[in-house]
C-alpha cells in the first residue's frame, strides 16, 4: 500500500523516530524505570477505590459544566480579572499571542524573562520567538532548563527531562557551565539554583502558564514544587499568564476536586509544595509582586476541537500526564517520538485540532487500544474512543468531509475498494464460497512476502480444509452415530 | 474582527440549541473522607509535613520567640527577615530587644526594588505568620499583605511559619468556606506544604529547587 514506505526512508517521521527510541538502551531504561515509579505513586495516592471513582466523576462534571458555559465564563472571568487590575488578551494563533507577549516586554524595555513551566508556551514556541527579537527567555523548572541547555524540547509535559539521567545531566552542566562533574543530585540541583537565583533577580518580565482560571473571583491559580512559579509571578515587576481558553472553571470551590486529582494523578502527591492563588497585581500599598499582571488566552485550535461535540471532551484535561506515564507506547518509545509539544495519548488527541490531522497521520494508530489512557484519566476523557475517531477521520474521502482540521490525509482508493472488496466477499454467500474454494486449493501459491507483515511474521498460509469443511464433516459423523 | 469576538462568536456558535450542565457538586466528595477529631488534626499536619522534609514544633504564646532565636542559632544563620507591621513581628521585635539577640533583625518595611539583592542573596531566614493550616494534605495557608509581603516566604532558605492550632482545619473546602475566601481574594494567597522541591532529575527527590531550603512550623498551642 502507498503508505507502506520502508522505516529507513521515514527518519523524520513517527515510525522513523520510534525506531531508533526502541534501539536506544538508556532511553527505553531511562522512561521505564520513571514510568514505573509513577504508576505506582498514583495508585498509592488513591488507595480507596470508591473515593477515586467519585472524584474522577466529579471532575468530569465540573470540566463539562464549564466548558457548556464556556463563553461566558471567559467573558465572566475576563470582567473580574479586568476588575482586580489584571490585564486580559485574546490571540487566535500562536502567532499572534506571541506579538502581544512581545509588545509588552517592549513596553517596559524587557530583555530579559524568565518563565514558569507552561506548556502553552511551549505550543507558541516562545522562547524562540523571542530569542529572534533579541530577548533572552530563560526557563526556570529544573527539568525543563535542562531541556533548554541542551536544545531540546520537553519529552513529558510534567517531568520534562525524564529522558536523562543524572551521569547526563552532570556532563551537561559541566559542558555548558563549567562545573564540577557530580553523581549527586542534590548538587547538580544547586548548580541550577545558583544558576537560575541571579536570573529570577534580574529578570523584566516572568511568564508563567495558569492550571486553573477561576471565573467567579478572577483568580489564577498555579502547582508547583519548585517555587520557580513563585519566582517568575513575584519577584519580576511584569507578570504574563499565559493558557488555553479551555483552563477556565466556574468557582473557586470547583478546584477542591480538580487540584487533588491533578496532584495525586501526576505525582501521588496529595497537594504540590506550593498552590499559588494570584488574583492581581501588587496594590499600592503592598511592598513586592508585579506592577503588572497580564493573562494572554490562546486559541490556537481548541475552538475547532469545541466545535464537535465529541472531539471537545479533549478540553477537559488538566494536564497532569497520567496517560502517558500509563501507555505502554508512550514507555516504549518516549516523548520526543511524537514530534509535538503534547506527547502520549493526550497529545494525540489534541495535536491534531493545533496542527492538524494531516501533519501527525500516524499518532492515532501508534495505540494499541488498550484502554490504559482512560481508565486513569482524572477527568475522564474517553482517549481510546477518540483515537479510533480519529483513525476514521484520518482515511476519509473527500466527498466524506472529515470534520477534523487536516482530516482525509490517510484516505487511499485503492485501500478503500479493497475493504469494499472483503466486506463483498464476507456478505455474500455465494462469493464467499468461491474463495473459500480457490483459497484452500491455491492457497500455497499465496506470496511469501506481505509488506511489513513477513518482516517479523511468517506469512500467512490458508488451511488445505476451512471451518466449513471441517464442520460439515464434523456434523456427518455425529449425524451417522446412533 | 477582533480576536475576542472570533472565538467568542466560534464557541457561542458551537453551543447553539444546547444548554448549561446542571452544577451537580457534591461537597461530601471532598469532605467526607478528610474529616478528623480536633486532636487528631495537628497529628495528621505534623506526619504529612515531616514526610517532606519540614521541622515541627509545638511552641506556647510566650515562649515562641525564644524558640525561634534557638533555631537561628543552632544553625549559626546571622539574620532574620520579619514583618514589623504585624502583632507577630512586633512579639518578636520584642524579644529580640529585651534579650539581646544576636542574628540581625531584618524588617520588610520598604519596596523590594529598594533591596533586592540583598532580599535575595544576604537574608538568611525568615518568620511569617499563617492565617491556618489543613490537615488533609499537611498544608499551610499564607495570605500576603501590606504587612507581611509575598516574597518574605520564597527567598530566604529558612522559613520559619506560626501556625495556631486553633486554625487548623479538616480540608481545603472547609477553610475556604470557613474564611470566606471566594468573596475577598487577595492579591496573592498560598498554599505551602514543605520546603521547595524537585524530583526533576532521575524523579530523585532534592530539596531546596528555588525557594526554601527548610520549612520549620511553629505550632502555638491556643486552644
Amino acid at each position: 500500500m502507498s503508505q507502506r514506505i520502508h522505516v529507513r526512508e521515514l527518519a523524520d517521521s513517527f515510525r522513523g523516530r520510534a525506531s531508533e527510541a526502541l534501539a536506544d538502551d538508556q532511553l527505553r531504561t531511562n522512561f521505564r524505570v520513571a514510568m514505573d515509579s509513577l504508576m505506582k505513586k498514583r495508585a498509592d495516592a488513591f488507595p480507596d477505590e470508591g473515593e477515586r471513582e467519585g472524584l474522577r466523576e466529579q471532575g468530569n462534571h465540573i470540566k463539562a459544566r464549564a466548558l457548556s458555559r464556556l463563553p461566558d465564563l471567559l467573558e465572566q472571568l475576563e470582567e473580574k480579572l479586568t476588575d482586580n487590575g489584571i490585564k486580559v488578551h485574546w490571540a487566535e494563533t500562536t502567532e499572534e499571542a506571541n506579538r502581544i507577549v512581545h509588545a509588552i516586554i517592549e513596553a517596559r524595555q524587557g530583555s530579559q524573562v524568565v518563565k514558569g513551566k507552561s506548556m502553552v508556551s511551549e505550543e507558541m514556541e516562545m522562547n524562540h520567538y523571542l530569542a529572534g527579537r533579541g530577548i533572552e527567555c530563560l526557563e526556570s523548572d529544573m527539568g525543563e532548563y535542562i531541556v533548554q541547555l541542551d536544545g531540546e524540547k520537553p519529552s513529558h509535559i510534567i517531568m520534562p527531562a525524564i529522558h536523562k539521567n543524572r551521569r547526563q545531566v552532570s556532563k551537561l552542566f559541566h559542558d555548558k557551565l563549567g562545573v564540577e562533574e557530580t553523581d549527586d543530585v542534590n548538587e547538580l540541583i544547586q548548580v541550577g539554583r545558583r544558576t537560575l537565583r541571579t536570573k529570577f533577580m534580574e529578570a523584566d518580565v516572568g511568564v508563567s502558564g495558569v492550571n486553573f482560571a477561576i471565573a467567579e473571583t478572577g483568580t489564577l491559580l498555579l502547582v508547583e514544587n519548585e517555587g520557580n512559579g513563585r519566582m517568575s509571578t513575584t519577584a519580576p515587576p511584569v507578570h504574563i499568564a499565559v493558557t488555553g481558553i479551555e483552563k477556565v472553571v466556574e468557582n473557586l470551590r470547583d478546584v477542591v476536586p480538580l487540584l487533588s486529582l491533578l496532584t495525586r494523578s501526576a505525582l501521588g502527591q496529595p497537594i504540590t509544595t506550593y498552590v499559588n492563588m494570584i488574583s492581581g497585581p501588587r496594590k499600592a500599598d503592598e511592598l513586592d509582586g508585579p506592577e503588572e499582571v497580564h493573562l494572554v488566552l490562546l486559541d490556537n485550535g481548541r475552538t475547532g476541537a469545541f466545535a464537535d461535540a465529541q472531539m471537545r471532551q479533549t478540553l477537559n484535561c488538566i494536564r497532569c500526564g497520567a496517560c502517558m506515564n500509563h501507555c505502554p507506547v508512550y514507555t516504549r518509545v518516549g516523548g520526543h517520538t511524537y514530534g509535538e509539544v503534547y506527547p502520549g495519548p493526550i497529545g494525540k488527541i489534541v495535536t491534531p485540532h493545533m496542527v492538524g490531522l494531516e501533519k501527525v497521520p500516524d499518532h492515532p494508530s501508534a495505540s494499541s487500544l488498550c484502554g490504559a489512557c482512560g481508565e486513569v484519566c482524572p477527568v475522564k476523557i474517553p482517549i481510546p474512543e477518540l483515537l479510533q475517531r480519529l483513525r476514521q477521520e484520518n482515511v476519509k474521502s473527500p466527498a466524506e468531509q472529515p470534520k477534523v482540521k487536516g482530516g482525509g490525509a490517510r484516505y487511499s482508493r485503492r485501500e478503500r475498494a479493497i475493504w469494499r472488496f472483503w466486506a463483498t466477499l464476507n456478505t455474500s454467500p455465494m462469493f464467499y464460497r468461491l474463495f473459500l474454494w480457490g483459497a484452500t486449493r491455491f492457497g500455497r501459491l499465496a506470496p511469501k512476502k506481505a509488506g511489513p507483515w513477513t518482516d517479523n511474521h511468517a506469512a500467512p498460509v490458508p488451511a488445505r480444509k476451512s471451518l466449513h469443511d471441517l464442520a460439515r464433516t464434523h456434523l456427518e459423523k455425529g449425524e451417522s452415530q446412533p | 474582527m477582533s480576536a475576542r469576538s472570533n472565538i467568542l462568536g466560534r464557541l457561542r456558535a458551537s453551543l447553539a440549541d444546547t444548554r448549561p450542565r446542571p452544577d451537580d457538586f457534591d461537597e461530601t466528595l471532598v469532605t467526607g473522607p478528610w474529616q478528623y477529631p480536633p486532636q487528631e488534626r495537628i497529628k495528621r499536619l505534623r506526619s504529612l509535613m515531616e514526610a517532606v522534609q519540614t521541622e515541627l514544633h509545638l511552641v506556647t504564646s510566650e515562649s515562641w520567640p525564644a524558640k525561634v532565636e534557638a533555631l537561628l542559632e543552632a544553625r549559626g544563620l546571622a539574620n532574620l527577615l520579619y514583618a514589623p507591621g504585624t502583632d507577630h513581628g512586633r512579639q518578636l521585635a520584642a524579644h529580640w530587644q529585651a534579650g539581646g539577640a544576636k542574628p540581625e533583625l531584618l524588617a520588610y518595611n520598604r519596596p523590594v526594588e529598594a533591596w533586592k539583592e540583598d532580599l535575595f542573596w544576604k537574608v538568611e531566614a525568615s518568620l511569617t505568620g499563617t492565617v491556618g493550616g489543613i490537615a488533609a494534605t499537611g498544608s499551610l495557608v499564607l495570605w500576603p499583605d501590606r504587612h507581611e509581603p509575598r516574597l518574605m516566604s520564597l527567598l530566604p532558605p529558612l522559613h520559619i511559619a506560626l501556625l495556631k492550632a486553633s486554625e487548623v482545619e479538616d480540608n481545603l473546602y472547609t477553610i475556604m468556606q470557613r474564611q470566606g475566601w471566594s468573596a475577598a481574594m487577595p492579591t496573592n494567597l498560598l498554599l505551602v506544604s514543605g520546603p521547595s522541591k524537585t524530583a526533576d532529575i532521575e524523579q530523585v527527590l532534592a530539596y531546596g529547587a528555588h525557594g526554601p531550603k527548610e520549612l520549620v512550623v511553629l505550632i502555638l498551642e491556643d486552644a
